[in-house]
């Protein structure tokens, strides 16, 4: 690539591996010298090829757009979810971040809802799980021009374009100390609860998505780990919605009385 | 440990829910629900706190009024009701919120723990072998769950020290605090006791009452910066006015020395509540 800036800088990694679910884990200690202009996934990739051209496993990663938005790639650096940069996504992390003669530790995502699927990789199917419950809404919302005839107020739209900006990495989940799962499930009960088009559900969303939470995650202590470890910076604020709306979610769908 | 299954390499849930209970108490079945409980008897028990060290201040006012105060304690309710009944109450109101709070917070621990098993790990709390880094979380956030117990202990010691009196034997006299809290607090390692017990309840109140606000929904980005301060001030005021029983009694503020009434009971201490009235 030409105009670049970049020094090489050697780096000392220690790498969790663990051949599946239910095997072992440890780390594994590799060098590397690498341009601080490679990402951090690129510097795996380069980790790979050495290992594979040296006829050794490579190390396990998840990662697809690599630009940010799809929330696949994720890991715990120097025990920082995606790392130390703030609001910055594991591919988006850029190897300038570190100096000469570092040392960082890379895990997985751990959680028990997250099991380790092999090295880096964790099965986060559970965030799939709560949105599957109740992270939709049936209103038939027409063609592009038919659905901008809902008039949505400023304020709303734009908080609820804040909620949506969770890519579900699970960062907040690998962040929490208790590995409670409340900032994103509070962010798809949030960006669907404020806008008009999610109010047939909200209740019976709000329900749904807590109740499942809660079968896979821990309860949130308001550490507040999670937001600082968000990629999307997606606020503590949509938590206190969620349980507000839980509270009144629960009074409005009981069965009134005799109908039990 | 979690248990992969099916074609689609599912997770197992981590917890089971049971069958759900009628309308209202099926909100203490899930974790926000009890997060409700726990904030609401929060705000019940830093009320009692408060109003436990306000009352408690009469005691820089002498023993006469200190009596005056216990005894108005009795009366509340005026002559509707049996003297003591409405103070009964309020202690039956405190242990089920005390009770509450409790069940709530370790039933809440355990299922965090159970959340951050691993298979291949030390079970218990969360564990990253390669360590992690705390960005966010408050040192007294991280540590309720240690404070908690403290404070819960102290509160039996108390209990057992300045209103049984298991420990004072014959220097405890039921129904004269003033003669009581000079000869318990008088004791050096007792002073010591109270004040680390107290910072312990300001640290947890430090983070509780900034929490409550979030497990209860109560959020508006108006005030939210709010939040942060008054809990701030309440962990503040609580730790200086508890703080200073235990201090100023060992720097000989409370002492009995001066005292012009004689120690007793004070039901029927004809002297004390003489001086009482004429203050």
């Amino acid at each position: 690539m030409s105009g670049s800036n970049g020094t090489t800088i050697n780096v000392t990694l220690k790498v969790w591996r663990q051949a599946g679910p239910d095997a072992p884990g440890g780390f594994e200690v590799h060098q590397q010298a690498i341009s601080t202009d490679a990402s951090f996934l690129e510097m795996l990739d380069q980790l790979n090829e050495q290992l594979n051209d040296d006829g050794n496993e490579p190390v396990a990663f998840e990662s697809d757009c690599r630009e940010g938005i799809c929330g696949t790639c994720g890991v715990m650096i120097n025990g920082r979810a995606h790392g130390p940069q703030k609001a910055t996504a594991t591919c988006q992390l850029h190897m300038r971040e570190f100096r000469d003669g570092d040392e960082i530790t890379i895990e997985p995502f751990r959680a028990a809802g997250f099991p380790v699927v092999r090295d880096l990789a964790v099965d986060r199917s559970p965030l799939d799980a709560i949105i599957e419950s109740g992270g939709y809404i049936s209103v038939n919302a027409g063609a592009a021009s038919d659905a901008n005839l809902t008039p949505v107020p400023k304020a709303a739209a734009d908080t609820a374009f804040d909620a949506a900006a969770c890519i579900g990495c699970g960062a907040c989940v690998a962040a929490c100390p208790n590995s409670a799962a409340q900032l994103f499930t509070s962010a798809k009960i949030g960006h669907l609860g404020l806008l008009p088009q999610g109010q047939a559900e909200r209740w019976s969303r709000t329900e749904a998505m807590v109740e499942t939470m809660e079968e896979f995650f821990g309860s949130c202590t308001n550490h507040g780990e999670c937001s600082e470890a968000c990629p999307k910076e997606i606020s503590l604020d949509f938590i206190a919605f969620m349980n507000r709306d839980y509270l009144k979610a629960k009074v409005k769908n009981r069965s009134l009385a005799g109908q039990r | 440990m979690p248990q992969t299954t099916g074609e689609r390499y599912r997770v197992a849930p981590v917890h089971r829910r049971g069958r759900e209970w009628p309308f209202p108490l099926n909100l203490y079945q899930t974790a926000v629900g009890r997060k409700w409980v726990m904030a609401l008897t929060g705000i019940g028990l830093i009320g009692f706190v408060v109003a436990h060290m306000i009352g408690n201040l009469h005691v820089y006012e002498g023993p006469a009024r200190m009596h005056e105060y216990a005894e108005t304690l009795r009366t509340i309710g005026g002559g509707l009701v049996p003297k003591g009944t409405v103070l009964w109450l309020l202690r039956a109101g405190l242990l089920a919120m005390f009770v509450l709070h409790l069940h709530s917070a370790i039933s809440l621990a355990r299922m965090s723990r159970a959340s951050s098993e691993q298979a291949g790990l030390v079970s218990g709390a969360k564990k990253y072998p390669g360590g992690r880094d705390h960005v966010a979380a408050t040192y007294a956030s991280r540590t309720m769950r240690w404070t908690g117990p403290i404070i819960a202990l102290f509160i039996l010691y108390h209990l057992a020290d300045l209103t049984w009196g298991w420990w004072l034997d014959d220097d405890f006299v039921p129904g004269d605090p003033y003669h009581n809290v000079a000869e318990s607090l008088g004791n050096l390692p007792v002073a010591i006791l109270y004040i680390v017990a107290n910072v312990a309840l300001a640290w947890h109140i430090f983070h509780g009452a900034w929490s409550m606000f979030q497990s209860l929904g109560v959020n508006n980005p108006r005030y939210n910066h709010l939040r942060r301060s008054l809990a701030t001030l309440v962990a503040g005021l609580i730790l200086v006015g508890n703080l200073s029983f235990p201090i100023l009694t060992q720097a000989g503020l409370i002492t009995e020395d001066e005292r012009s009434c004689p120690v007793g009971e004070v039901i029927g201490n004809a002297c004390l509540a003489e001086q009482a009235k004429d203050h």
